[in-house]
């Protein structure tokens, strides 16, 4: 069985900067602040008693007040997983830091995200719509987004 | 039955016409019963492919039309025929539009010189081997000529990759050529017949035993570099329906595009009937039977095969064709050529003839020959590290891994 | 002298007989040469996720038939398991079993077809190989409208269990397919394996290294084809895969051949697993009754399974009503088009479109 690893263990083993930065944490999740999110990473796949090395799903969730990033990430190695998700309230022009550099997986998943949710993601290598085409109006999974009549 | 039979037939029917007048209207004439002919003979062969191909795969085919779906090519043609030609705006009009023509003629003209009878249709022609060779060249300008002027990236591609493969497919085909010749020349001089060593009757005539039994390399070269010549599996780079559309005819329609795949389908029968005259004896066979039914049936059995090599094998990739060429095809034709003058000159200079019994003995001598030499040559130009390698699971992952 | 040359940019797209749909790919060329590749997708988007939040829970199964319409049983799979974890159903035992049959039956009708069309892509002009597939394939959606009376869009599968029992008929078919179905998987084999122009056209061709593997999130068999043997039914049992033995087989190069072999293979454990869970299957309901609105608390919960093209996975988020607040879906064919462009750059025209028929993606999923 792929072990979830608890919130308790992950707390015991962050180093102190990191740890001082978690917002909140839930039963199996880790809430950071957006500007940590790139050191957060960097740290769960280089650490050695970790290994997390692939990001397995990455995604948006408008909650009106803010916007959720959640990351699930996997160790194949260790055979093990966990979440963490990070909050966003600006919502004129939400902004986070790109972990395509550390893994590779999100390339696809961010561009997918900042095209139906409009989270712009820097240093991505290539932030531009992906499923809707260039100068459409608006992000569709957001939930303030009005349909538009296309047949015109 | 070929244009003396006409020539005599109008003469006796209309005396007193002027020769020339007598010899244009019997070539017309005959022309047209050979290019009507030939023509449907390819309708057949579409049909013909369609429903083996469909029996290869364990399904019906084309079954509405007629008995067993014989009128298929019919309605198929009656749509193409009926659908608009359409010329992209950018073409180059004039050679947009010739060059169907360019590649379905020569097509045509391959059939002047088979030998049906005796003799072939357009009378004897001495150097019917090298009107072939020249004629069949033709298709190389014709793919460019339509991929060219069509002005499309996918046409260009496909026509670059086809006039690179046939023009180097064009050296080992024309070398196999010389060796049937070389040994058709040998043995009509010691028949003492008249005939040219260039001219197919003459080739017919040399054959005591097939050729294709006699010089298996030989055969094996020509037949291999004449499915390049046509573009057919599993050389078809100039199509190449997954990778580029359709090739160089991607922007034809109409009745252009059935012209283009009349060609298609025309070519193995073609190629067949080249490869039965040269290669299978022609028209020799039972002497019970007329030699055109012969020559008929063995052109079958030819396309059955080549239909059946284009159900089963894969498409090659245009470096490994090429590779396959120049590394393969062509030393094995250049040793098929000296193997075959050493061995017949052995064999005649000993007692100024080659009688049956030593048309097998080089027979054998040549098929060891041929296994050795394909043999030799794939162990040196083969591909290498094909061996199947043991998987080791990478150590990236452990589904099994337990924690402390 | 030297020539002067310039690349060539190609649209291969989307309207393009061999990419899976409308897939868009400019190219750029360098004579035969790939200098670059970039994907355009997006052809397809239907909003699968939006339109996910406007329906119950019950209803969007109907959605996931669509995403990858030739593994319609898994994509169902996945997304019930998704809403069972978050509103806390329980599956009847007999459910699991037939459960995973079917997804068994459904990984060898996708890995069938994703082995036809790399042969189309080879060029068999025919389709030999590709009609044998199809042949193959026939029988077991046959066998799937026995059970829900749909060939392709299934929704055999409900949050609690399925929709109905397998009637008898079901089992005297599989019992035939079971006996047959070894026979054929040889028979394609020794057709395609053994072919020397398919060993020249993919051994070494289209490499995927493990690392880079890993690293870009690919998963299912083109995982493995790089010798990284992972599977989600073994990492991670779910339903009644540990109750059931079979091998991973896994690739050693990551070549496009080793991509095709390993999923032949697959077929043959799969077959193995059907013979088990024919054996092992016990009797008893099908489904736990559950209202048709029913509203889940409010949380989120992700799962995942193993579809025949890698982990499809479904992100729920609740909140208390008839109808997920979130919906996103973990798409395996979406995910593995990351590496495109590492396995396509440098290599011609020819092996781009065999490359690209190894990957098995269906344009469904990808745009979703």
């Amino acid at each position: 069985m792929t072990k979830i690893l608890s919130t308790e263990y992950l707390t015991t083993i962050l180093p102190d900067d990191l740890k001082k930065s978690v917002i909140d944490i839930a039963d199996d999740c880790l809430y950071i602040p957006p500007q940590d999110v790139l050191k957060f990473a960097k740290f769960l796949r280089n650490d050695s008693r970790l290994q997390l090395e692939s990001i397995i799903s990455l995604t948006g969730v408008d909650y009106i007040e803010y916007f959720e990033i959640v990351y699930h990430i996997r160790s194949m190695i260790r055979n093990s997983s966990m979440i963490f998700a990070t909050r966003i309230f600006d919502r004129s022009s939400p902004k986070l830091s790109s972990v395509v550099s550390v893994w590779r997986g999100a390339e696809l998943q961010e561009r997918e995200v900042f095209d139906l949710m409009g989270i712009e993601f820097e240093n991505h290598p290539q932030m531009s719509r992906i499923l809707l085409w260039e100068g459409f109006n608006g992000h569709p999974l957001r939930k303030d987004f009005e349909y538009i009549d296309l047949t015109d | 039955m070929n244009i003396n039979n006409f020539q005599n037939i109008i003469n006796s029917l209309i005396p007193g016409l002027p020769t020339w007048l007598v010899f244009i209207t019997s070539a017309i004439l005959i022309s047209f019963i050979v290019i009507n002919a030939v023509v449907i003979t390819g309708a057949l062969t579409v049909w013909l492919e369609r429903r083996l191909l469909a029996r290869i795969q364990s399904r019906l085919g084309p079954n509405r039309w007629g008995p067993f779906g014989l009128f298929t090519p019919v309605a198929d043609l009656i749509k193409m025929i009926g659908k608009e030609d359409t010329v992209p705006a950018t073409a180059d009009k004039k050679i947009f539009n010739l060059a169907p023509i360019v590649l379905l003629v020569p097509v045509l003209l391959v059939f002047a010189v088979i030998p049906m009878s005796n003799n072939s249709f357009l009378g004897q022609l001495n150097i019917g081997i090298l009107f072939i060779v020249g004629v069949t060249g033709f298709n190389t300008l014709a793919v460019f000529m339509a991929a060219w002027s069509s002005r499309n990236k996918y046409a260009l591609f496909g026509a670059m990759r086809g006039v690179a493969m046939l023009l180097s497919y064009e050296v080992p085909m024309a070398l196999s050529i010389i060796s049937i010749v070389l040994t058709t020349n040998f043995l009509l001089n010691i028949d003492g017949s008249n005939l040219s060593a260039l001219s197919l009757v003459g080739i017919v005539q040399a054959q005591k035993i097939p050729f294709f039994i006699l010089q298996p390399l030989g055969a094996l070269i020509f037949v291999t570099a004449a499915s390049a010549e046509m573009s057919r599996a599993p050389f078809d780079m100039i199509e190449s329906e997954s990778e580029l559309g359709a090739g160089y005819h991607t922007e034809y329609s109409g009745i252009k595009f059935a012209i283009f795949q009349l060609t298609e389908f025309l070519a193995p029968v073609a190629t067949a009937a080249i490869i039965s005259v040269m290669f299978a004896g022609g028209i020799k066979g039972l002497s019970f039977i007329p030699g055109s039914v012969i020559l008929v049936v063995k052109i079958f059995v030819i396309v059955l095969i080549f239909i059946w090599i284009r159900a089963t094998w894969p498409r090659l990739r245009v470096d490994q064709i090429m590779n396959f060429a120049w590394k393969f095809l062509l030393p094995l034709s250049v040793i098929n050529i000296f193997s075959q003058a050493i061995i017949l000159q052995i064999f005649y200079s000993s007692d100024s003839i080659i009688t049956i019994n030593e048309l097998w003995t080089i027979a054998f001598i040549n098929w060891i020959l041929a296994g050795i030499s394909i043999f030799l040559l794939a162990k040196l130009f083969g591909h290498k590290g094909r061996d199947k390698n043991i998987p080791i699971p990478s150590k990236l992952a452990n589904m099994e891994f337990t924690s402390e | 002298m030297a020539f002067k040359t310039e690349p060539v940019t190609i649209n291969l797209g989307p309207q393009h007989p061999s990419t899976h749909g409308v897939f868009r790919l400019k190219v750029t060329f360098d004579g035969e040469q790939i200098v670059d590749a970039e994907p355009v997708i997006g052809y397809m988007h239907r909003g699968t996720e939006k339109l996910a939040e406007e329906r119950s829970y019950v209803q969007i199964v109907t959605l996931t038939d669509r995403l990858d319409w030739v593994s319609s049983m898994t994509n169902n799979l996945a997304y019930v398991r998704t809403v069972e974890k978050l509103a806390n159903i329980d599956v009847p035992i007999r459910a699991r079993y037939l459960r995973v049959l079917c997804s068994e039956l459904q990984r060898i009708a996708s890995h069938l077809i994703a082995t036809g069309f790399l042969m189309q892509e080879l060029g068999t002009f025919g389709g030999t190989p590709l009609m044998y597939c199809f042949r193959e394939r026939e029988k077991i959606l046959d066998m799937f409208e026995m059970l829900c009376g749909a060939r392709i869009t299934l929704s055999y599968m409900r949050p609690g269990g399925l929709v109905q029992d397998a009637p008898p008929e079901f089992w005297e078919r599989l019992k035939i397919f079971q006996k047959e179905m070894p026979g054929y998987v040889d028979e394609l084999e020794s057709l395609i394996s053994d072919n020397e122009v398919v060993l020249a056209r993919t051994k070494n061709v289209g490499i995927l290294s493990d690392r880079v593997a890993v690293d870009s999130s690919v998963t299912g068999p083109m995982l493995r084809a790089s010798g990284v043997r992972w599977d989600l039914r073994k990492a991670d049992p779910y339903e009644v895969y540990n109750s059931l033995h079979f091998e991973i087989p896994i690739g050693s190069v990551g070549d496009t051949f080793d991509r095709y072999f390993v999923r032949i293979n697959e077929i043959r454990e799969s077959i193995k697993i059907i013979n088990q869970v024919v054996e092992q299957i016990p009797t008893g309901p099908i489904r736990t009754e559950i209202p048709y609105f029913f509203k889940p608390p409010i949380g989120n919960a992700y799962t995942s399974v193993e579809a025949p093209k890698g982990e499809l996975g479904f992100y729920l988020v609740s909140d208390g009503g008839i109808s997920p607040y979130r919906c996103h879906i973990r798409s395996p064919s979406f995910i593995n088009l990351t590496v495109l462009k590492d396995l396509l750059v440098g290599s011609t025209m020819a092996d781009l479109i065999v490359v690209f028929g190894s990957i098995d993606i269906v344009m469904g999923e990808v745009d979703r």
